[in-house]
């Protein structure tokens, strides 16, 4: 076995074509056999570049302009259209991110998972199903004999995003490309799928290349982080010398910008709560057509909940658990099946007298601040929009309130007013979204997953604001998020959902450090932490750990 | 062919604008009648005084061109306006109501759709009568199906995008919200429907003057001058050639003028 590193990419440049804009520049760092390494980095910062460069599979707008690629003692840079073919799937493998998409919709499990192994390898048919077979039972699929007849849309997506794992790992790889491969699953559905990534890897001695923005799950699972920002390395080591002593900026920035928790405030929950749901259900109506009755799907089953006056209250839960639906019932855009409403003690529905009053009171931030924003409008006209409902407000205190919400959002008037949303980045977005929401000075808000669509930096400087706004004008928030971390930051109590129910509630502190129901335990347990240690290291830990068995049955 | 969009702009509207013009004019004044016979100069080769030649009847082909310059462009101009009226109205009510209200469009959108458009204005035409406003009415109905379509599928997605709940959490209402929200984002491809269309009138125009079922004569249009060309090609070429280069010309005016329009309209392209 040779001692050189397995991948030794060395001064990488990468330009846009038509412009020659540099997006990747001067890149090195190599990946020894076996090892797992984490590239982190923020969007635009040319992670994802960068690891698609070393399969040659940059996309056609970009183009290499310098450096080598040596796979293996190969330079992939010079190689032949046929050794690259040869390399690409059966030396090494690669999982996107979108697992909805990644797997061909129209072929069966077995088909795609063959058509690699029936590529690289001089196996019979039934050799070859005999190793799919293998490998499906390796990975958790039930019943892997039927699942090779079916189709991807069968399964969910963290089973998708497994079946591209075990398609990827059929060929026994020597390195693993995964880019960002479970951003777009569930916290629990993450961990089982990063776990099964690292013990298949393990097994089989392949090297890792993990791209994600995520630092502490990157933490978790790698042994060395390279830290990208602005399509340059500001940062490479062992994983817990960059952890423990970050020596740029920007890595302590990162770090920094990790959500932490707060002192807990006091809220008087004796008064009466600001808004008061009892008993809410609502039904997805199916789609039943002219002789076709559909019963639809209930998607929550009778929900009781209390905001109370200057109280964010968090509402948490996996893709699916109702909670979106929740809030957009509380807000009034979604008709609810029964139950009752009420807003500061009067009972509201859509045609009582309160309503009106309501609509003026409780406001809501979305979560993507590319499609909540009208393209056709300035900032001005945006926010403008949102005041013209206000009864007792003339042109001049019109435009003095948009200056005003504007510079507390921190953009200024004279600078971005006249802008239009595609001129400003998805933070500053979000900030206008905000802006546009507390400009009627509500007396409640639904935030729906505000910062999900953000970068790490971003989001943290989002949150600080959101947080600071919330504190000075007191407003109550019925807060969303998939995000346990940014939860703990922001949340007074928290409320857990799990299929169309509330399964657990209670102030902040008691639900993340004493859990009392399964489904909150296990979506602590998703969550990496990073931890310092008592000899100046670093550790990182699962948020819960359920306790010692031994003492439990004490 | 890619202009920078300011060379399209200029150019469409210098098209559009002598095309206008002329109309305008031929309303009013024509160098010679466009009407009366003069069978002492027939089929003239353009000269200084007959600039575009002459008919088989001796008539001036530059003052009927500017005189149907008016009934052409004014007939395309208003079966536009009228399909895109109805088909946007429709196409906005059937897209943001959905349910029942839109079935019922769609089913006699498609309906309409399934004859072609030609044969449902021949159709149409032998119902409303062969003159100026059968054939806007006539090919205002057969044109519309498609903007309706268009404006409906435009809306689908726009309805669920994320500002239109923002604005009905300000408290809006839904009419409000049509008229801000999603009729603006829509413009966009109306506006490139709205241009090929035009086109595709005036030659629809020009098809049915030549089946006879035009503007009836001696009153000239672009069409039925080049319907009335045809036996005479050979010896007086001109006659076909020059309402056919007005007919191009003011496609690629309109073009022009309509991509032009869409980049200055477009938010993208704006502000930054």
């Amino acid at each position: 076995m040779n001692r050189a590193p397995l991948l030794d990419v060395s001064g990488l440049q990468l330009e846009t074509r038509q412009s020659a804009k540099r997006v990747v520049d001067d890149v090195s760092f190599t990946v020894d056999r076996g090892e797992i390494v984490g590239i982190v980095g923020e969007s635009g910062s040319g992670k994802s570049l960068t690891a698609r460069a070393v399969m040659r599979l940059e996309p056609p707008a970009i183009r290499r302009a310098g450096g080598s690629i040596l796979f293996d003692g190969q330079d992939v840079t010079v190689m032949p259209g046929k050794a690259l073919r040869q390399m690409r799937g059966a030396k090494v493998g690669m999982v996107f991110q979108e697992p909805m998409t990644s797997l061909n919709p129209s072929m069966t499990i077995g088909r795609q998972l063959d058509e690699g192994l029936a590529l690289h390898s001089k196996l019979t048919t039934v050799q070859r199903r005999a190793l799919t077979l293998q490998m499906l039972t390796r990975i958790g699929i039930q019943n892997p004999e039927k699942s090779l007849t079916v189709y991807p849309h069968h399964f969910s997506g963290g089973m998708r995003q497994r079946i591209m794992l075990a398609a990827v790992m059929l060929m026994r790889p020597a390195l693993l490309i995964a880019d960002e491969p479970t951003t777009a699953l569930d916290a629990i559905v993450q961990r089982d799928v990063l776990e099964l990534m690292v013990e298949l890897t393990r097994e089989q001695g392949t090297a890792v290349l993990l791209i994600s923005h995520d630092l502490p799950m990157v933490a978790r699972y790698t042994n060395r982080i390279i830290v990208m920002e602005h399509g340059r390395i500001v940062e490479q080591g062992a994983t817990v010398d960059v952890i423990a002593r970050p020596a740029h900026p920007y890595t302590r920035k990162l770090l920094a910008s990790l959500p932490n928790r707060g002192p807990a405030r006091t809220i008087d929950r004796k008064v009466t709560p600001v808004v008061r749901a009892r008993d809410i259900v609502v039904d997805y109506p199916g789609r039943g057509g002219l002789f076709r009755k559909d019963t639809g799907l209930r998607a929550l089953h009778g929900i009781d909940l209390d905001i109370h006056p200057r109280e964010v209250l968090a509402l948490v839960g996996g893709s699916g658990s109702g909670k979106t639906t929740l809030g957009w019932t509380i807000a009034g855009l979604l008709k609810k099946t029964s139950g009752q409403l009420a807003f500061a003690g009067e009972p509201i529905h859509r045609s009582s007298a309160g309503w009106r009053q309501y609509r003026q009171d409780c406001q809501m931030v979305f979560q993507d601040p590319y499609s909540s924003l009208d393209p056709r409008m300035t900032i001005r006209q945006l926010l403008a929009e949102s005041l013209r409902t206000l009864p007792q407000m003339d042109d001049r205190a019109r435009n003095r309130r948009i200056d005003e919400v504007l510079d507390e959002v921190g953009l200024p008037a004279q600078e971005y007013a006249d802008r239009h949303p595609h001129a400003l980045s998805g933070g500053q977005r979000q900030r206008i979204a905000i802006g546009r929401a507390l400009s009627r000075r509500p007396k409640f808000v639904v935030a729906d997953e505000p910062v999900s669509a953000l970068d790490v930096t971003v989001r943290a400087q989002i949150l600080t604001l959101f947080s600071d706004l919330q504190r000075h004008y007191g407003f109550s928030c019925l807060f969303i998020s998939h995000d346990l971390a940014v939860v703990e930051q922001v949340a007074d109590r928290v409320a857990v959902m799990q299929s169309g129910r509330i399964v657990e509630e209670g102030t902040r502190d008691a639900v993340f450090d004493h859990p009392q129901h399964d489904y909150t335990r296990k979506l602590l347990s998703a969550i990496p932490l990073l931890e310092a240690t008592a000899t100046g290291g670093v550790q990182t830990r699962w948020r819960f750990q359920p306790a010692d068995p031994a003492r439990d049955t004490e | 062919m890619k202009f920078k969009p300011n060379t399209n702009l200029l150019l469409g509207a210098v098209l559009c604008g002598t095309i206008l013009l002329a109309a305008l004019v031929g309303a009013f004044w024509t160098p010679f009648d466009p009407m009366r016979p003069d069978f002492a100069h027939r089929l003239l080769a353009p000269d200084s005084i007959y600039w575009l030649g002459t008919d088989e009847f001796g008539r001036d082909a530059l003052s009927r061109i500017m005189y149907g310059a008016t009934t052409s462009v004014g007939i395309s101009f208003m079966t536009v306006a009228i399909a895109m009226f109805a088909g946007t109205l429709l196409g906005l009510i059937a897209g943001y109501a959905r349910g029942w209200v839109d079935r019922i469009l769609m089913c006699f959108t498609d309906a309409l759709l399934a004859f072609p458009g030609m044969l449902l204005a021949l159709g149409l035409l032998a119902v409303l009568g062969a003159n100026k406003y059968g054939i806007v009415a006539a090919l205002g109905i057969a044109y519309m199906p498609s903007v309706l379509r268009l404006v409906r599928g435009t809306v689908l997605p726009l309805r669920e995008r994320e500002f239109v709940h923002a604005s009905r959490v300000m408290g809006n209402s839904e009419i409000f919200i049509v008229f801000r929200h999603i009729l603006p984002n829509c413009f966009g491809p109306m506006m490139v429907l709205a241009t090929s269309m035009f086109g595709w009138v005036l030659l629809a125009e020009s098809s049915l003057s030549f089946l006879g079922l035009g503007v009836p004569p001696p009153a000239p249009t672009w069409g039925n001058m080049l319907a009335g060309s045809r036996p005479f090609m050979t010896q007086a070429a001109w006659l076909g050639i020059f309402p056919g280069l007005c007919i191009s010309m003011t496609l690629l005016g309109i073009n022009l003028l309509g991509d032009a329009l869409q980049d200055k309209l477009d938010p993208y392209s704006r502000g930054k």
